[in-house]
């Protein structure tokens, strides 16, 4: 159904275009000056149809399912969802669309079998008035617009102010993002503080999230401070960093003042690639490769390394942060003036004086710009610490033991059932929110830095 | 003249002295340090890049192959019934197959454990194909059991102890039984490909996930090209310089910047929650990519719209053409390579994302490929995620070769990209 309204659209705009220019052309071999060319007339009619149109399709796709849903429970026999919590009418509601769509396990009670019918009856009627409605909209557009062609009639300027309505409208998708972002954020953090109180979030040091679901269930009592949780993630963050910061800079020094060009335009590429590479594939490489290194290690040197070290997870991060870290260094140590350089080696100074007492100290804004986004990266770094960093909360800042994270805790918390009353969906967005604002914080500081920096040489 | 002496001239320096010889060559071992510093890094970062692949290699290229039994499977009445053809005894019939094949074994059970459990489904599809079979032989190449495989593979080492061997002697001795019969035999791994997942290495495939990858792609690419088009046209060529604009450029440049994992928490609370749109969907994770990907067009479209000359703009507005006209007649036409490019990249980026496709339920167990992208599938990275945390030792090798599909397309699409560069790009 939804393919025909869409085929109906198309062949509705196509049918403007070819009305509305035959329409003009007539005029105009009729001897009449018209303001815009035909093609134009054509164009502004095919806008015209297809933009409603379109949104009005969209919008029945979006938001008919919900409707039904409404509908569809709303007529239940009264006192069927009575002491039932979301959960469970989800369930009913899973259950009876499952019968509507044929597959029945089993045999449900006669009322559900009755709402699965009045179901797919909802569901037939939806898509015959939304075809209705659309050929409809389509037709009542196509006789608007084919009244339109007129010598007068200035069909550029209309046509030309849709397509620029259309592309505010792309350039505004970026802001709803956004928007969408914050509001999914702020909405359900608010609920989660409805239910656990928000010192206690923001100031608690321990995070056990395994509450009970069913009253008789025996588990902990459910503890939601994030502090251990945001611990984990910059031992990690610092583990990377102690591994990036030293080999970025270095590499990309050794880039920038002593390389051969030719080395230099091999090195580049290569080093990008460590860039390109997804992270659940490094995830799957420190499993595989780099964990078991670091437990024969700990076995050798007698160390106490953990299972799941923080380690791992932070190496493997700081392998990912090199071309990050080289790349930013590279960039801000190209964009010291020439002039610097020349005089430093005018003076005597050996190469490697000029990079650290000349160059670096004046590349220092960017290449700082570029540790802060790192950081930023790396806190919100997700798949390499769900799959190499551990479980459990612990406030400790030994990167030998095992930490977890805040994006791990997300993940874990998400995966799976998940409904939205439960405070252990709704503490993975608190964690959410809280990640958004350190990472932007972080990159918003960042910015402002290398952007102070530009400034002092342009 | 005279009152020159008095004055203290510049210090003579000895340049030949052993002193300053000894600080030159000190000054020069400090830059020769930190050169070879410096190329040390690199060679610990390339390290890295060879470490990581070859230990993707050296565990993924096993998976490419697939251990394989021949067997001659005679139809006979008395495990077929040929009214019943669906649910009649295969399971039966590989026994005594089995029991036929290995000289001295007695225990059908644990000789047709060596075929994998799929093999049945092959015997049964064979004769319902073709109901003339029955009672004649056809000869099956069918995989073996992941134990066996990783056997006939050497990766189960036969001189463990019996105890902590996954395979005992008498299940050994079967197996080379088979071995010197000349039956086995290890062609490459079409399941890998043609196969959707399953609970059992030997059968699992990314059939599903690679059409799942490909749906969200498809998705992703026909709602943020043109998208990311019409928003960096308008930035680019047509908004007034004002607050408005410099909001949405912040708010484009911070979006890049935001942890995918929001975005996963942004789809699950907005198109799952408030939209009702169902789980596991490869067109809810299309849009969800869409939203990661569109500040990479935007800028990379912007940068390539900044590229062309005023000149080329100034000559079409010269002969009468509209603004409008300007920028799609003849500005981005010379732009679209740059575009092509940066929207490529944008979509090897997308394959490669797995966090916000896990937070839609993307990491479903789904043993059929997805028909259409409104079906529940898995999606490449995904479908390594759940590899990479099962069980079964057969799943190790087979994750690193999901890894190896995952990395040849990703190489392949930027070949494609760097290709469109060279070849297209203009230098005005």
């Amino acid at each position: 159904m939804t393919l025909i309204a869409f085929l109906l659209l198309f062949a509705a705009a196509i049918l403007g275009y070819v009305l509305n220019r035959s329409a003009a052309r007539s005029l105009r071999a009729g001897g009449a000056q018209l303001h815009s060319l035909s093609t134009f007339h054509g164009g502004f009619a095919a806008l015209l149809v297809l933009v409603p149109t379109f949104l009005f399709i969209i919008l029945w796709l979006l938001f008919h399912a919900s409707v039904l849903d409404r509908l569809t429970m709303g007529g239940l026999p009264a006192g069927t969802l009575d002491g039932l919590d979301s959960g469970a009418t989800q369930l009913i509601l899973a259950e009876i669309k499952s019968i509507a769509g044929g597959r029945i396990f089993g045999s449900p009670e006669p009322w559900k079998i009755e709402a699965a019918e009045r179901l797919a009856g909802y569901r037939a009627m939806s898509a015959n008035l939304m075809l209705g409605l659309t050929a409809l909209l389509a037709l009542g557009l196509l006789v608007i617009a084919r009244r339109t062609v007129s010598p007068e009639f200035r069909a550029r300027q209309r046509a030309e102010g849709i397509i620029k309505g259309l592309m505010i409208f792309c350039s505004s998708v970026a802001i709803f993002t956004t928007i969408g972002i914050i509001a999914s954020l702020v909405f359900e953090t608010v609920r989660f503080f409805q239910m656990v109180p928000w010192h206690e979030f923001l100031f608690g040091t321990t995070w056990e999230p395994q509450m009970p679901i069913r009253a008789d269930q025996i588990a902990a009592e459910g503890a939601f401070g994030w502090l251990p949780v945001f611990l984990g993630t910059l031992v990690i963050t610092v583990v990377a960093l102690f591994f990036a910061v030293p080999i970025g800079l270095l590499s990309a020094i050794y880039l920038n003042e002593f390389a051969s060009p030719r080395f230099r335009k091999f090195a580049k590429p290569v080093l990008e690639v460590l860039a390109g590479v997804p992270t659940v594939v490094y995830g799957f490489f420190a499993v595989l490769t780099i964990a078991p290194a670091l437990r024969t290690f700990g076995e050798m040197t007698g160390l106490p390394i953990a299972p799941n070290t923080a380690m791992a997870a932070g190496l493997v991060m700081g392998v990912m942060l090199i071309p990050f870290i080289s790349s930013f260094a590279d960039d801000a140590l190209s964009a010291v003036p020439r002039a610097l350089r020349d005089g430093a080696l005018a003076l005597g100074a050996t190469r490697a004086e000029t990079v650290l007492n000349v160059l670096f100290p004046a590349a220092i804004p960017g290449i700082v710009g570029g540790v802060l986004l790192a950081v930023s990266r790396a806190i919100g770094e997700t798949m390499i610490v769900v799959m190499a960093a551990g479980l459990m909360a612990k406030m400790t800042i030994n990167p030998l033991d095992s930490v977890t994270t805040v994006t791990v805790q997300i993940v874990t918390l998400l995966i799976g059932d998940t409904s939205f009353d439960s405070p252990k969906t709704l503490a993975a967005f608190a964690l959410g929110f809280m990640l958004f604002i350190v990472t932007l914080g972080i990159n918003v500081l960042a910015l402002r830095i290398v952007h102070k920096y530009r400034e002092i040489y342009d | 003249m005279t009152d020159m002496t008095s004055h203290p001239g510049p210090k003579s320096i000895d340049w030949t002295s052993d002193e300053i010889g000894a600080r030159v060559r000190k000054r020069k071992a400090a830059e020769n340090r930190l050169r070879y510093i410096g190329l040390g890094a690199i060679g610990i970062a390339f390290a890295m890049l060879a470490l990581l692949i070859s230990s993707l290699v050296s565990t993924g290229w096993q998976a490419f192959r697939q251990t394989h039994v021949t067997i001659q499977v005679t139809y006979t009445p008395e495990f077929i019934n040929p009214d019943n053809l669906q649910r009649s005894n295969y399971r039966g019939l590989l026994e005594a197959t089995m029991l036929d094949l290995i000289p001295g074994a007695t225990n059908g059970r644990s000789v047709a454990a060596i075929l994998s459990n799929g093999a049945q489904f092959t015997a049964r599809d064979r004769i319902i194909a073709d109901p003339a079979l029955m009672g004649q032989t056809v000869t099956l190449r069918v995989p073996t059991s992941d134990p066996y495989d990783q056997l006939a593979k050497g990766l189960i080492d036969r001189d463990t102890p019996e105890a902590n061997r996954r395979l005992k002697n008498d299940e050994i001795a079967a197996f080379d039984a088979l071995l010197s019969q000349g039956v086995v035999s290890k062609p490459f791994n079409w399941a890998l490909l043609g196969n959707a997942d399953s609970r059992f290495p030997e059968q699992a495939g990314l059939k599903g996930a690679l059409w799942g990858s490909f749906y969200a792609l498809l998705t992703c690419f026909l709602l943020a090209f043109p998208i990311g088009i019409g928003a960096a046209i308008y930035l680019e060529e047509f908004a007034p310089k004002n607050k408005m604009s410099d909001f949405i450029e912040v708010n484009i440049n911070n979006l890049a910047a935001v942890p995918s994992v929001v975005f996963g928490l942004l789809a699950l609370a907005v198109f799952l929650g408030w939209f009702g749109m169902g789980r596991s969907i490869p067109f809810v994770g299309g849009m969800t990519l869409a939203l990661m990907t569109l500040p990479t067009i935007i800028i990379a479209t912007r940068a390539a719209l900044k590229a062309v000359p005023p000149s080329i703009r100034e000559a079409a507005l010269g002969v009468g053409a509209s603004k409008q006209q300007v920028v799609f007649h003849h500005v981005l036409p010379l732009a679209m390579p740059g575009i092509l490019t940066g929207t490529i990249i944008g979509l090897a980026q997308a394959l490669g994302e797995t966090a916000p496709l896990l937070l839609i339920g993307m990491n479903a167990f789904v043993t059929a490929a997805p028909a259409t992208p409104f079906d529940p599938s898995t999606a490449l990275p995904t479908q390594i995620f759940i590899w990479a945390d099962s069980p079964e030792r057969g799943f190790v090798s087979r994750t690193s070769a999901a890894i190896l599909v995952l990395l040849g397309f990703l190489v392949m699409m930027n070949a494609v990209a760097i290709y469109l560069r060279n070849r297209f790009e203009r230098r005005w």
